[in-house]
């Protein structure tokens, strides 16, 4: 490469590393949805939680180029670790997020090793597979879990010591907002480093990344164990919040949600996974009290559409429009 | 002994059923490359066909299954013209999120011109009972089931391997460029073949309607089972798919019959490690 | 002119303030499944509503009864507990109502006592979920005091070895528990116990092991709902129903699905609280006008159970005179006794759980119908608690 071309290359990855307006946005509208919204604020912290997830997802999928149909099972994981953590009287919230971060990432690459070989379709179903085989554990060890019944007697302490967990959800709002701003942080240090770069590079042309000597196989590891590792801590924060844990968490219907969220919302932008979040929970809520069946129906017809249109979701279609927005304003100067 | 032996024909007669319903998504899934989530909710319109036949218009059983299969296989032909062609070139994501669109649209639809309650549908008395088979006593609907599955197995493979029309569906799986330059419309292949698959679906879910209900959930909750049973069996072969059925019914029933602990535990461990051994299946193209 | 100016004023401003007081609408955060299993107990719920309104008005002590009806969507406890967050914090509800799935109730209980907010149980059913929450009543029944119930009748009609089959969850649990402990204790032996998952809809492996063992009877617990009849159904193509009887809680033959069991149903003996047919005046007055407002709809135990929910709520409103204060509500609440559509209920003050006739019916056939018939009861049933 020229010093030209490192120029260049360095002047890209700095481009890619800017803040973009869009997700700016977000997380301001998310902190004044605190000031806007008073008694909503379980539904807004689920919508963080969500969001978070769905961006672990998207490094997955979206950077990496691996599909999952079964990554509720990490997410169900940490939620379940720290939830345990706490029914049995270890209440601390930081330490209970990290011990569910720790045990679904373990559980990530030990996965990640077991599935080397698979790849495109069979991943589909071999992930699909795992997603059930750990919910049917979950749901056939009710003495551990709650089964059907959930997780209850979750009770937690204070965060920092300082800040009890309240009936209105203040607490659980900043908690939540709190990790998933820096998880996120984290997130786009790592897309823009060159680990992060490898891992598109291998979703994109994988016999190019091979002849560069980076091992596919480590990657997919890396890939699974930061993706599991974040799905972790958005369960442990889910436990911890609502201080009870479903067998949802770790349900197929979590993982398709969740997957649907992120393609809503736009692969491969890290903030794609929050906005789908947003717009899905958001949505559900609304149709879902109107009447449960318009719900289903109206999902269904807008997944449709979108594939049909809309490639990229609310962070494409949110680019289109701003590019059209400056090439009409470009044209009227 | 005696009663093993009857788990294992209840097993058998599951896996028919489900050979029926997943026989059609291996074909689509192997010759036309989509990845149709929506395939349960073919098996859906049979089987509810089949029930309001017989319930409203006094259709006799046999001829119920019948029409409930034509209507599966028209509705799929329709989705097919209509919407799904449009995605064959697709990334499969897309694919995947699109018919989980149409199943989520097929559920609300089922559910508000049908009602979220099962439904249930009546048989005949021939198929009522029990036929004495030596020291053994088999349920006459499972009897039937077997034989029904079998005389279906032959037709369907036979139809693919000996006529002109199933030559074509080979062709256009090894090679649709070629196969169409040789003057063959594919598209109306593809068509042809996806209402097949279909009307398959849909005789299977009009015939399940007896041993496992039917509601509007049906193509969510069945669609864990088809695809396992299609990714196991491998997929595009019928042969593979029919065997993963079989297994699957099989261990399905009987390992609840000898560890009910463990639920569907067995099954779904047995699925993982078939399928990280050999991620193509057990007879599917090698990857 | 000036006084009379003034005093006009005073008349109009006194009457606004008297309008504005009754303006509150007391407000009934209402928890039901109304999509996925159990969506049908929401749209019986709904009717029976309608029901009771019909007779007594939507207007309680001069204020509106609003009721806010959220879908659990099933047992999803996370879900249930967050709706209850939103509609304590959000709606200020003065009560918490419905409440069909254990799992639900178990998740919302604590936020019910953490806010104060009455909780009235419609259904469910187990045990010990009552202690730790001052401000939760039960208003349905427990499975623990229909197993026992049953475990003593089948003893008492001279049946020696019973399988127990219950679905994998906790009511079911329970109730597999009490059957045991109750049948073994009147002598009886226990032929063998098999549990199914919740979502199991092919039976044969469990009805074959239950015929290996050949025993006199098999007691049956599972959810109420599509299931049971699928069972039964497949009992009688199994041939089951010819060597061993069936029986059970009134859940496996609850009215709504017994169409779908048709006539493997017949002769199934159950014990239960309510029976559509039950032959009283009240009864047959809640029949009529449930029929009307909802005649496609079955009548069950949910709608008998909601129908007395919402008269222990518009009681406690009227006694107070609109002025709604917790602990005064419980007060009233746990001294509840009235005569219900299924028989004569009262509250037990000590621990707010329902004291009630048992009643022990069959299926049979009427009018080319299938029905249960009452032909035995059991009155002031107490919850005898948990025998795990």
């Amino acid at each position: 490469m020229t010093a030209v071309d490192i120029v260049l290359v360095r002047k890209a990855i700095r481009e890619r590393a800017r803040w973009r307006s869009l997700e700016i946005a977000f997380w301001v509208a998310a902190a004044c949805s605190y000031f806007l919204f008073p008694t909503h604020l379980v539904l807004l912290t689920q919508i963080i939680i969500s969001g978070l997830f769905a961006m672990s997802l998207d490094l997955l999928l979206g950077y990496g180029g691996i599909p999952s149909f079964g990554h509720a099972a990490f997410f169900g994981l940490g939620a379940y670790t720290a939830g345990l953590l706490a029914a049995h009287g270890w209440g601390e919230p930081l330490s209970g997020l990290l011990a569910g971060g720790a045990v679904a990432g373990a559980t990530g690459l030990l996965f990640s090793i077991v599935i080397a070989r698979v790849h495109g379709a069979a991943m589909l179903m071999v992930t699909m597979c795992v997603g059930l085989l750990v919910y049917e554990a979950a749901s056939r060890t009710p003495w551990l879990t709650g089964g059907d019944t959930g997780l209850q007697g979750i009770a937690m302490w204070p965060v920092l010591g300082r800040f009890e967990f309240d009936l209105f959800g203040k607490t659980a709002f900043w908690y939540a907002y709190a990790v998933a701003f820096a998880l996120y942080l984290a997130a786009r240090r790592y897309v823009s480093s060159p680990e992060g770069l490898a891992l598109e590079g291998m979703r994109e042309n994988p016999t190019r990344i091979a002849s560069l000597a980076i091992s596919s196989a480590k990657r997919k590891m890396i890939a699974f164990t930061v993706s599991a590792t974040l799905a972790g801590f958005a369960g442990a924060l889910l436990a911890q919040t609502t201080q009870i844990v479903a067998l949802e968490t770790l349900s197929f219907d979590r993982s398709v949600s969740t997957l649907i969220m992120l393609v809503v919302g736009g692969l491969g932008s890290l903030i794609g996974g929050f906005l789908g979040a947003a717009l899905f929970v958001w949505l559900r809520d609304i149709l879902s009290a109107l009447n449960p069946v318009y719900w289903m129906f109206w999902l269904g017809l807008i997944l449709i559409g979108m594939m049909l249109s809309a490639r990229g979701g609310l962070v494409g279609g949110v680019a289109l429009l701003s590019k059209r927005m400056r090439a009409m304003i470009g044209s009227a100067t | 002994m005696l009663g093993f032996i009857n788990i294992l024909l209840a097993g058998i007669a599951y896996g028919f059923v489900l050979f029926l319903m997943a026989g059609g998504l291996s074909i689509t899934l192997g010759l036309m490359k989509f990845a149709n989530m929506a395939h349960a909710a073919f098996a859906m319109v049979g089987g509810y066909s089949a029930a309001l036949l017989i319930a409203k218009a006094d259709v006799p059983f046999v001829p119920a299954v019948i029409g409930a299969a034509f209507i599966a296989a028209l509705t799929g032909a329709l989705f097919e013209r209509v919407l799904f062609h449009r995605f064959y070139r697709a990334p499969e994501l897309e694919q995947v999120l699109m018919t989980i669109g149409v199943v989520y649209v097929a559920i609300a639809g089922a559910t508000y011109f049908v009602g979220p309650e099962q439904i249930a549908i009546s048989v005949p008395a021939w198929l009522e009972g029990n036929v004495p088979l030596g020291v053994l006593e088999i349920n006459n609907y499972r009897a039937f089931l077997i034989l029904v599955g079998l005389a279906l197995l032959g037709g369907v493979v036979g139809f693919i391997e000996r006529t002109t029309f199933g030559a074509k569906i080979r062709a256009a799986v090894a090679n649709r460029r070629m196969t169409a330059s040789c003057g063959i419309d594919v598209d109306r292949l593809y068509t042809a073949a996806f209402a097949l698959g279909s009307a398959l679906a849909g005789l299977g879910g009009a015939l399940s309607v007896k041993l496992i209900g039917l509601d509007p959930y049906f193509p969510i909750k069945f669609l864990t089972e088809l695809l396992i049973v299609v990714s196991v069996g491998g997929l595009g072969s019928l042969g593979g798919t029919f065997v993963a059925a079989i297994l699957f019914g099989v261990v399905d029933v009987a390992g609840k019959y000898l560890f009910p602990e463990a639920g569907g535990f067995i099954l779904y461990a047995a699925a993982l490690i078939v399928l990280t051994v050999r991620p193509q299946g057990l007879a599917g193209p090698q990857l | 002119m000036l006084r009379t100016t003034v005093i006009a004023c005073a008349i109009i401003g006194l009457a606004t303030t008297l309008v504005r007081a009754d303006d509150r609408p007391v407000k009934i955060g209402w928890l039901m499944s109304y999509t996925g299993p159990g969506a049908a107990a929401g749209a019986i719920g709904d009717a029976a509503i309608a029901a009771f309104q019909k007779q007594n008005g939507t207007v309680v002590a001069g204020r509106k009864v609003q009721i806010i009806r959220r879908d659990t969507t099933g047992p999803a406890p996370d879900v249930a507990r967050r709706i209850a967050q939103e509609l304590i914090v959000g709606e200020k509800v003065d009560f918490l109502a419905g409440m069909d799935y254990t799992a639900n109730t178990m998740a919302v209980a604590p936020l019910s006592t953490a806010a104060k907010v009455p909780l009235l149980i419609v259904n469910s059913a187990t045990s010990g979920i009552l202690a730790k929450h001052p401000y939760a009543a039960r208003f349905g029944f427990t499975t623990t005091s229909v197993a026992k119930e049953i475990a003593i009748y089948a003893a008492r009609q001279g049946m020696k070895n019973v399988y127990t089959f219950v679905h994998e969850f906790e009511p079911g649990l329970d109730a597999e528990a009490m059957f045991i402990r109750e049948f073994k204790a009147v002598g009886g032996a226990i032929a063998g116990s098999v549990r199914a998952p919740m979502k199991t809809t092919d039976y044969s492996p469990y009805i074959q092991r239950i015929k290996d063992a050949k025993p006199d009877a098999v007691f049956v617990f599972m959810a109420a709902g599509e299931l049971p009849s699928i069972f039964l159904r497949q009992c009688k193509e199994a041939g089951l129903d010819q060597t061993t009887k069936i029986i059970g809680t009134g859940d496996i033959v609850d009215e709504p699905n017994l169409p779908t069991a048709g006539d493997a149903a017949l002769g199934v003996i159950t014990a239960f609280h309510y029976t559509p047919t039950h032959d009283s005046a009240v009864n047959r007055e809640f029949a009529a006008v449930y029929s009307r407002v909802a005649p496609d709809k079955s009548l069950n135990f949910i709608a008998a159970t909601t129908y007395d929910v919402l008269h222990a709520i518009y009681s406690a409103v009227e006694q107070q005179k609109g002025e709604l204060d917790p602990d005064k509500t419980m007060e009233i609440i746990k001294q509840l006794k009235f005569e219900s559509p299924r028989g004569p209920i009262e509250i037990d003050p000590a621990t707010r759980d329902i004291v009630q006739t048992i009643y022990f019916r069959k299926v049979e056939k009427r009018d080319g119908k299938l029905v249960n018939i009452e032909f035995a009861s059991v009155p002031g049933v107490k919850d005898p608690g948990s025998a795990r």
